[in-house]
């Protein structure tokens, strides 16, 4: 028998005969096809991927991808997808959401997964909205906004995803936008490479019921005004003309100053996504709260020196092996205090 | 350390007898648990048959000394078959005024009395809310009363330890527990052996609960204080091995085989909750046989984790009470809709909502049955005692693996926590468990069903060209695609209610115990077997006619049920509940039956039963 070289895989192998249901315009579109186009570029085989989904538009993601896929229940994606990657680790598991499903009915499991550090990537397509049931605020929705659920304004404030995960303390947390196919790309093969959890926030357009929910960010010229581009070891500089940028104050925290009149790229904050401690990376994801300025995206953090849960696991089994032997069944049931009956 | 000079000397009576109820009654920092175990296994070890049942608060330690944190430990011990742990009380040991007022009333007229009676000055009494001293007022009068000054015996046993008086006083059950030895004439070796064991790492504590012990013999041994000690010889149990096991390690023991016999890792995906938390603390010890535990979030991750680990090749399990059932419900339709082994072992509890943590009831049937939305039908299974608790393990796994179902199994806290002598099966007469993973990408579709068990195949994520998506939407049969046509839907509903159905193939008839046909017939299930057998026993010893069916197999149903029920002029269905199984038999055979039941917290009495069974025949 010869051994056949197989041919790489390309995105088409990703593909499934289903017929994609989302709306048309959708920015899940962008997002499926920029998974489909990375997936075959990471070295791994087709079938040891595993799309977990839970409930909601992004959680249809499985069915388009021609991988393994599991489209469970209402938010409880990061649990099953914990019971894939504990029982076969050697599994390539990642994980489909959006922002009701991650945040509001399954918020328990994702902060539990993330700070068990389970090697799973989780792609949190934040539309601020419920899509699915017709356009209720979600819990990423603004203060005040009005929808068919709040006619009067939203009394909730938001979550910021990229700070809720930070929180939890996940290892690696990015953001990314559906329209920014590159970006996108970049950042999904970032959090690919990360061993441990690794969470990344899809800002993604719902053009239905919450359409230019990023507008500030997507539209061609506010975009650089706006968005904050993250590269480890980069100074953090932004604006049309890069002539903006992060500064440390004195007290700790960070300003935004205009660069020139003696301040220059070396005064600023240099970014450092491998920081071991989460407190940098959530100072900069509480930016965009305050005026003035800018949205980061790209990687916040990505600190990849913390065993994954399933190697612990693992590790423990092969230890107590290692200890005790491997587990023989007729000890075991003959165990304690025996006697016998003649 | 031999403990055969301690034998006493026949100097003073001793009498053999065929059967005792012993109850060790204080307050739950007492260690009436432990004390009560270790008789057991004790008695057990020396070949009696036995029965137990602990009963203890949910609370961990309520106020000292009041009737809210009595914790009582009973065990029923015999030369000959034991059934339930005892109706009336031979022996109570109460170390509290509480523990007094509250089982006093189930001690049998000239029952020995054993009473703590340093506990009995008035700040005790008053929380008790006493208002005489029963030492004193001739309530007790009825009964051999034995006050003990346990406190000062104890001290007195220890004082050159140089341990504080707390400490010391921590013993003295250990005193009370080594003058029960003496009364039936059992050695105190094992218990020794296991204080070394247990404070391995506290020489002094080793010393002090041994010396309690020894303390608690000598005492009657000294003292003659009781006159009489009795000796019950040991049971003739089925020839084998045997040990002691209560239901939920019996459980945790049937699933450590159960993945042995498929070649399965196991993987048990669990949130703690009383009494199914024992489960979990039993398999996270068993790592060497390669068994995941995951502690969930909650009981939801606990079901869906499992969900997960099944998908990937586990056999997966998860161990819950009532409530944790109740949060479970989604993720079980849809273990029903993809179509996936999994085990859910169901501990049951008085309920509604918390209810009753540490009591038992069988009161979760329906839920198992029916507490989904739409039509998702689960095989359900109960476990009759604590040693078959192993064999409905094994059962329900085998059911899982070849149906491709999720299956509950039912238990409850008597059977959790109760434990009974149990012949250790040989692993050579465990018969494998078949499992096949699909492989073959050539005509793979991953809901094309085998004819015979309507099973899907199982297609593991990392099998090269098996590639397939499975989810909790309606999907077609055969290829798994999304579809909502009616047809469709109707047809899949009818697919799922057939597949559970087919599992009644491999479910042998039953065969009624007693009377193959007569004037009663007794249904039930679940922990209720012990007592109704007894039950049974002594009423057709009086030569009515009265047959048991006892079900371990609730849905479905064995197929011979309905032609059973046919053969009696009454059916009487006697439930912890409020009539659930009735409810069941009702609807499905149009059946006449009545109901005892009985909502307590507790299980059923032989003489509640017998009363039941005579008023039915017209006695």
């Amino acid at each position: 028998m010869t051994t056949a070289v197989l041919p790489p895989l390309t995105k088409k192998d990703f593909q499934t005969d289903q017929e994609v249901r989302w709306c048309p315009g959708c920015g899940d579109y962008a997002i499926l096809s920029a998974v489909q186009a990375v997936f075959p570029e990471l070295g791994i085989k087709r079938e040891n991927f595993v799309v977990v989904s839970g409930i909601g538009c992004s959680s249809r993601f499985p069915y388009y991808m021609n991988t393994y896929g599991f489209h469970s229940i209402h938010g409880r994606a990061p649990a099953v997808a914990t019971g894939i990657k504990v029982a076969r680790p050697e599994l390539e598991v990642w994980v489909a959401t959006g922002d009701g499903d991650a945040l509001a009915i399954g918020g328990n499991h994702t902060i539990h997964m993330l700070r068990r550090n389970v090697g799973i990537k989780v792609l949190l397509f934040n539309n601020r909205i419920y899509g699915l049931t017709k356009g209720q605020y979600s819990p990423t929705s603004e203060f005040h906004k009005m929808t068919k659920s709040t006619p009067y304004g939203s009394p909730d404030r938001p979550f910021n995803p990229v700070s809720l995960a930070i929180g939890a303390e996940s290892t690696f947390v990015a953001r990314s936008v559906d329209v920014f196919q590159a970006h996108l790309k970049d950042t999904l093969k970032h959090a690919a490479a990360h061993k441990g959890s690794a969470f990344i926030e899809i800002l993604q357009n719902c053009n239905i019921f919450n359409d230019g929910a990023w507008f500030s960010i997507t539209e061609k010229d506010a975009r650089s005004e706006h968005v904050l581009q993250l590269e480890h070891g980069k100074p953090l500089v932004f604006g049309k003309n890069r002539d903006k940028g992060i500064r440390r104050k004195p007290d700790g925290d960070i300003e935004v100053v205009p660069l020139g009149n003696g301040v220059t790229e070396t005064d600023l904050v240099v970014h450092d996504a491998h920081h071991p401690r989460p407190s940098y990376a959530f100072l900069l994801s509480h930016m965009e709260h305050r005026a003035g300025f800018p949205t980061p995206i790209g990687v916040f953090r990505a600190w990849d020196d913390l065993p994954r849960y399933e190697d612990v696991m693992k590790e423990q089994i092969n230890e107590v092996i290692a200890k005790r032997g491997p587990g023989d069944l007729g000890k075991l049931l003959r165990a304690g205090d025996t006697w016998e009956v003649k | 350390m031999s403990t055969l000079a301690e034998v006493p000397p026949v100097k003073h009576k001793r009498e053999v007898i065929e059967r005792a109820v012993i109850r060790f009654a204080g307050d739950s920092g007492d260690g009436m648990q432990i004390t009560g175990s270790q008789f057991t296994n004790t008695v057990a070890l020396y070949g009696n048959d036995i029965a137990t049942f602990p009963d203890y608060p949910a609370e961990i330690r309520a106020p000292a000394g009041t009737i809210p944190g009595v914790s009582g430990f009973q065990l029923h011990f015999s030369s000959n078959e034991v059934y339930t742990p005892g109706d009336a009380i031979d022996v109570l040991i109460a170390m509290n005024p509480a523990a007094l007022k509250v089982n006093v009333g189930d001690l049998k007229a000239n029952g020995i009395l054993i009473i703590n009676s340093d506990s009995f000055k008035e700040t005790d009494l008053r929380k008790a809310q006493m208002t005489s001293n029963p030492l004193e007022d001739h309530s007790l009068d009825k009964f051999r009363l034995f006050p003990v000054e346990l406190q000062r015996l104890t001290r007195a046993a220890l004082q050159h330890l140089g341990l504080d008086a707390k400490s010391m006083d921590r013993c003295k059950n250990f005193f009370a527990l080594g003058m029960c030895y003496w009364l039936y004439n059992r050695s105190t070796e094992p218990t020794v052996r296991w204080i070394q064991e247990k404070f391995k790492s506290k020489p002094l504590l080793m010393e002090a609960n041994r010396l309690a012990l020894k303390g608690g013999y000598s005492y009657c041994e000294a003292t003659e204080a009781f006159q009489i000690s009795y000796e019950i010889p040991p049971a003739q149990l089925t020839p084998g091995l045997y040990r002691n096991v209560s239901g939920n390690q019996a459980l945790a023991l049937g699933f450590v085989t159960a993945a042995q016999k498929s070649g399965l890792s196991l993987f048990l995906g669990s949130y703690p909750i009383t009494p199914a938390s024992d489960i979990l603390h039993e398999l996270s010890q068993y790592k060497n046989f390669g068994v995941i535990t995951f502690q969930a979030e909650d009981e939801i991750a606990a079901i869906t984790s499992a969900i997960g680990a099944s998908y990937s090749g586990a056999l997966a399990i998860t161990a819950t009470s009532g409530p944790g059932m109740a949060l479970k419900t989604e993720a079980l339709g849809l273990a029903v809709a993809t179509e996936l082994p999994l085990v859910i072992c169901d501990i049951q509890r008085g309920g509604p909502s918390t209810g009753l943590p540490t009591k038992t009831e069988q009161a979760d049937l329906l839920q198992a049955l029916f507490g989904r939305n739409s039509e998702a039908p689960i095989p359900v299974l109960a476990a009759s005692t604590p040693g078959d608790c192993f064999w409905i393990a094994l059962e329900a796994s085998r059911i899982a693996l070849k149906y491709m179902v999720p299956v509950i199994i039912l238990s409850d806290g008597y059977l959790a926590n109760g434990a009974e002598p149990w012949r250790i099966p040989k692993l050579e007469d465990i018969s494998p468990i078949p499992v096949h993973f699909a492989t073959d990408p050539n005509g793979f579709l991953p809901y094309k069903r085998d004819p015979q068990t309507l099973a899907r195949p199982w297609a593991l994520p990392g099998t090269p060209g098996l590639e397939h998506r499975i989810g909790g939407l309606e999907k077609q049969d055969g290829t798994g695609n999304v579809n909502y046509e009616p047809l469709n839907h109707e047809n899949m509903v009818r697919i799922r209610a057939a597949k559970v159905e087919a599992i009644a193939q491999d479910i042998p008839n039953v065969l009624p115990e007693g009377d193959s046909e007569g004037d009663l017939l007794v249904v039930s299930w679940g922990s209720t077997a012990g007592s109704i057998t007894a039950a049974i026993k002594a009423q057709r010893a009086l030569g009515r006619k009265i047959g048991h069916l006892h079900l371990r197999h609730l849905n479905p149903l064995p197929s011979n049920v309905g032609e059973v029920l046919k053969r009696y002029k009454k059916v009487l269905v006697p439930e912890l509940n409020m009539g659930q199984l009735l409810w069941v038999l009702r609807a499905k055979y149009l059946v006449d039956a009545d109901g005892l039941n009985k909502i307590q917290g507790r299980p059923f009495k032989q003489a509640e039963l017998e009363q039941k069974f005579e008023e039915m025949l017209g006695f």
